[in-house]
C-alpha cells in the first residue's frame, strides 16, 4: 500500500500501460487508415477512387428529389430542409430555361455553379440558333465538365447530384446527373437521403406513368416522396415543391398553396401514414 | 467608297499625318486586317416565293466582274442539310466561304448524333447572327442572302443582308429584284401561298427572271431553281430562259440603227 502511494507520486505503474498502448493504437489507426484516398487521382488497389465514391455519398446527405415522366410532361418533386424553425426552406428546384428544370441534392453551392453553367449554354443556343437547347447536350455538356473533376490532382468532384427534366422536339426527358459524370436517361428516378424508399415505389408503378395525366403524375409522384419521410414528419405546402415542364407547358414550379391542390391528391394525405406508405414497407 | 472626309481630295493619301482612315489599320507590320471593301465577282437577283408544297427560290447562273459578264455558270443556289436552300447575292468568294462554314456547321451538328438536326429557322439565325456579327468587326459577309426551307409542315423563306438585316416573308427578292420582280412576286403570291401550284411557282419566277434579264444587265437568262417540299431539296439543272428581242426593231436607240 505505502509503496504504492510512493510510486504514484514519481512514476505510476498504470502509466506503463499507456506508454505502451498509446503509440500502439495510433500505429493501428495509421496501418487502417485509407491510404488510397487522399486525392481524387489516385487508384486504390482493388480499382476504385475513394473521392469519387465519397463524392457520391454526399448526394446522400441531401434531402431526396423525385423525377418521372409520362409521354407529355416530365416533373420533379423535392422535399426542402430548413435548418430551424425560425429558418426558411432550402430552394431545391431551379428553373434552367423555359423548356429545362433541375433538381439538386447535395452541395447546394455546387449546384447552383452547374446551373449557372447550364443557364449560360441555354441561352447561348437561344441566342445563336434560336432553339431551345436539346435537353441531351446539356446533360453531357455538365456531365463532361464533372468528368474532368475527377482526373486533376488538386481538385474535388461535385458534391450534388441532379434531375434534370426538359422538353423538346423528341418530347419530354428525364436524366440523372451525379458527380462521377455519370449521366443516365430514366423513366422514374429518385435521389438524396433515403431515396431507396421511393425508388421502390416509382419502380412498381411505372408503367402506369407513360399514359398519366398530369395529376396522376404528381399524384404518383408524391406517393414516392413521402415514403422518403422520416416517421414522424409529413408532406405539406411548405417542405415540398413541384417542378412541371411539357408538351406547350414552359418549365414552372409548383409551391406553396398552390401545392395545396395535389397534397389533397395522396391517400390518407393529412397523416403522411397512407394506404400507400404501408403499401410500400411491405414491398421494402 | 472612300467616306471618310479627310480623303475627300484625293492627294490626302499622300499626305495624312494622322492616318485617320481607319481602314488603314496596318500601322505595324504585321498587325493589319483584312476586310473585303470592294466585291469582286458577284452574283445579282435571288427569287424566292412559297407556294402550296413548300418554298421555291430562282437565280441565275452569273458572276459579274464589274460589268462583265465574266462567269456564266456560277451555281448560287446551295443546300444546307436535307431541308433548307440557301440562293447568295453579292460577293462569291463571301458565298463559297459561307458555304463550307455551314458545311461544317452541319457536321458538326451531327457529333453528338442525338438526331437533332438544325431546321432551317435554326441556320437563319444562326447565319444572320455571324453576318451582323462580321458587320460589326467592320469585315463584313459581302451578301444578301435567301434562306428558304419546309421543316413538319411548315415553309419558311427569310432574308438576310450584310449587315444582320432580316425579314421573313412569303416572298423575298434581293438586288435590282426588289425593285423590278417584287411588285411582280406581290401580285402573283401574296395570299395564295396555300393554294399555289408548282406548276404556277415555276411560271411566276421565270416570268420575273425573264423580266429581270431584259431590265437588268448583270442578269443571265441561264438560271437555276430549287424547291423544298415535304420530300427534301431538289435543285434543277442550269437551264435557258427563251427571250424575244424582235421587238426592239421598232425602238428608237435600240442596238445599232442610226435615224
Amino acid at each position: 500500500m505505502g509503496s504504492f502511494v510512493r510510486h504514484t507520486l514519481t512514476y505510476p505503474s498504470y502509466m506503463k500501460f499507456f506508454l505502451v498502448l498509446v503509440p500502439c493504437i495510433i500505429t493501428v489507426l495509421i496501418m487502417f487508415r485509407n491510404q488510397y484516398d487522399n486525392d481524387i487521382c489516385t487508384w486504390s488497389p482493388q480499382g476504385r477512387i475513394h473521392q469519387i465514391e465519397y463524392a457520391l455519398e454526399a448526394v446522400k446527405q441531401g434531402s431526396a428529389a423525385v423525377g418521372l415522366r409520362s409521354k407529355t410532361h416530365a416533373i420533379l418533386l423535392v422535399l426542402k430542409r430548413s435548418s430551424g424553425d425560425l429558418s426558411s426552406y432550402q430552394k431545391k428546384i431551379i428553373k434552367i430555361d423555359d423548356h429545362i428544370g433541375i433538381a439538386i441534392a447535395g452541395l447546394t453551392s455546387d449546384a447552383r455553379v452547374l446551373s449557372n453553367f447550364m443557364r449560360t449554354q441555354a441561352m447561348h443556343s437561344k441566342m445563336l440558333y434560336n432553339r431551345p437547347l436539346p435537353v441531351y447536350r446539356i446533360v453531357s455538356a455538365i456531365g463532361d465538365k464533372a468528368q474532368a473533376n475527377t482526373q486533376h490532382y488538386g481538385g474535388r468532384p461535385y458534391g450534388v447530384g441532379l434531375l434534370i427534366v426538359g422538353y423538346d422536339e423528341k418530347g419530354p426527358h428525364l436524366y440523372e446527373f451525379a458527380p462521377s459524370g455519370n449521366f443516365f436517361e430514366y423513366y422514374a428516378m429518385s435521389i438524396g437521403a433515403r431515396s431507396q424508399s421511393a425508388k421502390t415505389y416509382l419502380e412498381k408503378h411505372y408503367e402506369l406513368f407513360a399514359d398519366a395525366t398530369l395529376d396522376e403524375l404528381v399524384r404518383h409522384g408524391l406517393h414516392a416522396l413521402r415514403d422518403t419521410l422520416q416517421q414522424d414528419k409529413e408532406i405539406d405546402t411548405q417542405n415540398c415543391t413541384v417542378g412541371v415542364v411539357g408538351e406547350d407547358q414552359k418549365f414552372e414550379t409548383i409551391e406553396g398553396d398552390r401545392l395545396q391542390r395535389y397534397l389533397d391528391l395522396l391517400d390518407g394525405g393529412d397523416t403522411g401514414q397512407g394506404g400507400e406508405t404501408v403499401e410500400s414497407m411491405d414491398t421494402e | 467608297m472612300d467616306r471618310f472626309s479627310g480623303n475627300f481630295d484625293r492627294f490626302s493619301d499622300l499626305f495624312n499625318p494622322y492616318d485617320s482612315n481607319p481602314t488603314n489599320a496596318n500601322h505595324a507590320i504585321g498587325d493589319f486586317t483584312k476586310c473585303t471593301r470592294k466585291p469582286l465577282v458577284m452574283g445579282s437577283t435571288v427569287l424566292g416565293l412559297e407556294y402550296q408544297d413548300g418554298v421555291m427560290i430562282a437565280a441565275d447562273t452569273l458572276g459579274s466582274w464589274g460589268q462583265l459578264a465574266r462567269y456564266r455558270n456560277e451555281s448560287r443556289i446551295y443546300p444546307v442539310g436535307n431541308f433548307t436552300v440557301l440562293g447568295a447575292a453579292g460577293d462569291m468568294s463571301d458565298f463559297q466561304h459561307t458555304k463550307h462554314m455551314l458545311d461544317s456547321l452541319m457536321i458538326k451538328e451531327y457529333y453528338t448524333n442525338d438526331d437533332h438536326v438544325l431546321s432551317t429557322p435554326h441556320i437563319y439565325e444562326y447565319l444572320s447572327r455571324v453576318l451582323y456579327h462580321r458587320r460589326s468587326k467592320l469585315d463584313p459577309l459581302w451578301n444578301t442572302y435567301v434562306v428558304g426551307g419546309y421543316n413538319n409542315g411548315e415553309r419558311f423563306l427569310g432574308y438576310v443582308d450584310l449587315l444582320g438585316t432580316t425579314y421573313q416573308s412569303s416572298i423575298v427578292a434581293t438586288g435590282l429584284g426588289a425593285y423590278f420582280a417584287q411588285p411582280i412576286l406581290r401580285n402573283a403570291v401574296e395570299g395564295r401561298e396555300g393554294i399555289l401550284t408548282e406548276a404556277e411557282a415555276i411560271e411566276i419566277l421565270n416570268t420575273c427572271m425573264k423580266i429581270l434579264f431584259y431590265r437588268e444587265c448583270k442578269t443571265l437568262n441561264r438560271i437555276q431553281r430549287a424547291k423544298v417540299t415535304a420530300d427534301g431539296v431538289e435543285i434543277s439543272e442550269p437551264y435557258a430562259l427563251p427571250t424575244e428581242w424582235s421587238f426592239g426593231e421598232g425602238i428608237r436607240g435600240f442596238g445599232t440603227q442610226t435615224q
